[in-house]
């Protein structure tokens, strides 16, 4: 059985179009609920348990009040943005999932049905270019709300949205180098087998690119505006920043394309480092369907269903933990945000990039294919980089808050670079000042 | 067919937006009708199969450096008033404008219109003339990236680097400009 074409495809990727975007919004709205109970749990309490039973209502109730409550708009605020803002939030983290690959392909009356809107063939690029959208809609809501607090919070989000895009993109690329493809069902399919064979077990590419894992998750944090992220709408800041004059069903997109970006970025981490829709330790679900419609492995409903089964179980487990993170840390100053960005994440990413090249140009050269031996040799490469990165170069630094603070070393320097500071002040001012000894701090 | 239907709604879009960009007078509909553009040229950069450019063109255009422009519109705080001096309007402005304008139509006309003149030498005629598709032959063989790529680092290496090298002037020249001066 070959892959559906003709008619019968135009119709069944609407078909698919409408269906996903549907469970995309009901699994959104459960979401909020699942936050709720999460955080009840966190903080020792029961979370919202009077609309149904267990609270499963708690969403609908939510959303009626949503579409019930009165809409306002500002005075002062420019009309057509301040209406266009809400949409422009909802729309890049809905079309995202447009190139997410759900579950082995399904065989039908038609032929093979993949799992995924559009398998377009830049997949990974798409990503890429749709994730950089998101930020219209904070910009905009700040800019036409005319109001102090939402343009504070629009500034913020413009800012940290471009800066964290660069860390998002260069952690994608180790990705690219050691699958080598940009088709997202590739990459899963190169994540189930590991290039070594129909029948392997595969390895998550969460393993031998530990690192890359680590930062996509952070940036992808930050790029949902989640905490310890969530600067553009710091509350004891901001009232409630970009989104402070927005009331009723307008508010709620925000909500939504919060919640939706969140769901999205957890989709990503799974589709690239968690295997997508694979099973572990089975070769049963090595379905894949080649450019030219071969089809390799043996498909089956049943397949589908329990890979989907894979997929959701491992998204919902990232979900849990954004919502675990969000629960347990206490927000970034705006300082340290930057910082982290542009001084932190795109240097060490840089010297990561490098150090996959040539670990891989090494294991080429060597005559090694992808197979347990090369995934084995980047695994201790990264758990290496790993360990240099979280207890070398981060040491009182960004965990610690603020440069130069917690260490001893770190005390010295700074006491050197004010001396240094003071002396080059006193010279360029002629001033006499305080004298240009270096013990001086 | 739908190709076709595609094709014109694009063209359509990319032209209006394109001509509301320079109309406008609050600069942020002119950014974002911008991002319209953009998209619109990724769309039919699609249609012609050239699906590396089409992503790159959002990512870069409409996802960095309009958002930049957007970001420095907010900044200056633009656009929320009427009779806002946001433009440069003076008659050798607009005369400078129809000049170039005028010139870079006449050079579109020449290239599309005047096939027979260039002795199929143009892009253009030679796709119309029938010949060999070389784009649709390094998709096959080297994937949509590995087709841009490829050229990228193998016959034009040189002056991609270079090419390089000058966003580096560029970005030290920045930071030069923009530092604290000590007094």
């Amino acid at each position: 059985m070959g892959p559906v074409t003709g008619a019968a495809f135009g119709w069944i990727t609407a078909a698919k179009a409408v269906l996903f975007f549907t469970l995309l919004m009901v699994v959104v709205g459960m979401l909020v609920l699942m936050e709720r109970k999460l955080a009840g749990f966190i903080q020792d309490r029961s979370g919202p348990n009077r609309v149904g039973p267990w609270g499963l209502l708690q969403t609908l109730a939510d959303g009626l009040k949503f579409a019930l409550k009165e809409e306002t708009l500002p005075d002062r605020a420019n009309k057509t943005f301040f209406l266009l803002a809400p949409c422009m939030a909802l729309v890049p983290a809905t079309i995202l999932f447009a190139v997410i690959p759900f579950a082995a392909p399904l065989p039908t009356q038609w032929g093979l049905v993949e799992v995924i809107v559009a398998d377009a063939p830049v997949g990974l690029l798409y990503v890429l270019a749709i994730a950089s959208l998101g930020v219209y809609g904070i910009v905009m809501a700040g800019w036409s709300s005319n109001s102090k607090y939402p343009f504070l919070g629009g500034l913020r989000g413009s800012a940290q949205m471009i800066s964290y895009e660069v860390g998002l993109a260069m952690s994608l690329v180790p990705i690219l180098l050691v699958a080598g493809d940009v088709r997202i069902p590739n990459i899963v399919a190169m994540q189930q087998t590991f290039e070594a064979g129909p029948d392997t077990v595969g390895l998550w590419l969460a393993l031998p690119l530990l690192v890359s894992f680590f930062f996509f998750t952070v940036a992808g944090l930050a790029e949902s505006n989640r905490i310890p992220f969530d600067l553009p709408e710091a509350e004891e800041e901001l009232t409630a920043g970009y989104h402070t004059e927005y009331s009723a069903m307008k508010f709620g997109m925000f909500f939504l394309g919060e919640y939706a970006h969140m769901l999205t970025t957890a989709a990503l981490i799974t589709v690239f480092f968690l295997g997508g829709w694979d099973i572990p330790f089975w070769a049963g679900d090595n379905i894949r369907v080649l450019s030219d419609g071969t089809v390799i492995g043996e498909p089956a409903a049943w397949k589908t269903l329990l890979t989907f089964g894979a997929f959701t179980l491992k998204t919902l487990l990232v979900v849990a933990v954004f919502m675990w993170i969000r629960w347990t840390l206490p927000r970034f100053r705006y300082d340290q945000l930057m910082d982290l960005g542009w001084k932190f994440f795109i240097p060490a990413l840089m010297a990561y990039i490098m150090l996959i090249a040539g670990t891989i140009l090494g294991l080429e050269s060597a005559g090694l294919q992808p197979g347990l031996v090369y995934g084995a040799v980047l695994f201790a490469v990264n758990l290496a980089a790993a360990g240099l990165l979280f207890f070398v170069l981060d040491r009182g630094r960004i965990i610690g808050g603020g440069a130069y603070r917690s260490t001893r070393e770190g005390r010295q320097k700074r006491m050197w670079r004010e001396a240094r500071e003071r002396a080059m002040a006193a010279a360029a001012g002629g001033s006499g000042g305080s004298g240009t000894a270096p013990e001086g701090g | 067919m739908i190709a076709d239907a595609l094709f014109y709604l694009f063209s359509v879009a990319a032209v209006v937006s394109g001509l509301f960009v320079v109309t406008r007078k609050n600069p942020v509909s002119s950014v974002l009708f911008l991002v319209v553009t953009f998209f619109s040229l990724s769309g039919l950069f699609v249609l012609l199969d050239a699906h590396f450019i089409a992503a790159v063109q959002v990512i870069v255009y409409a996802g960095a450096i309009m958002v930049l422009f957007l970001f420095v519109v907010m900044l200056l705080n633009l656009g929320h008033f009427e009779g806002e001096q946001t433009d440069f309007r003076g008659a050798l402005g607009r005369f400078a404008a129809a000049t170039v304008s005028v010139t870079l139509l006449a050079l579109v006309a020449r290239a599309v219109l005047g096939l027979e003149e260039l002795g199929g030498q143009g892009v253009v005629a030679e796709s119309l003339a029938g010949a060999p598709d070389p784009v649709g032959a390094a998709l096959e063989a080297r994937g949509p990236v590995g087709a841009v790529a490829g050229p990228l680092f193998d016959e034009y290496l040189i002056p991609f680097e270079l090419t390089s090298l000058l966003l580096l002037v560029a970005i030290v020249g920045a930071i030069v400009l923009a530092r604290r001066r000590e007094p």
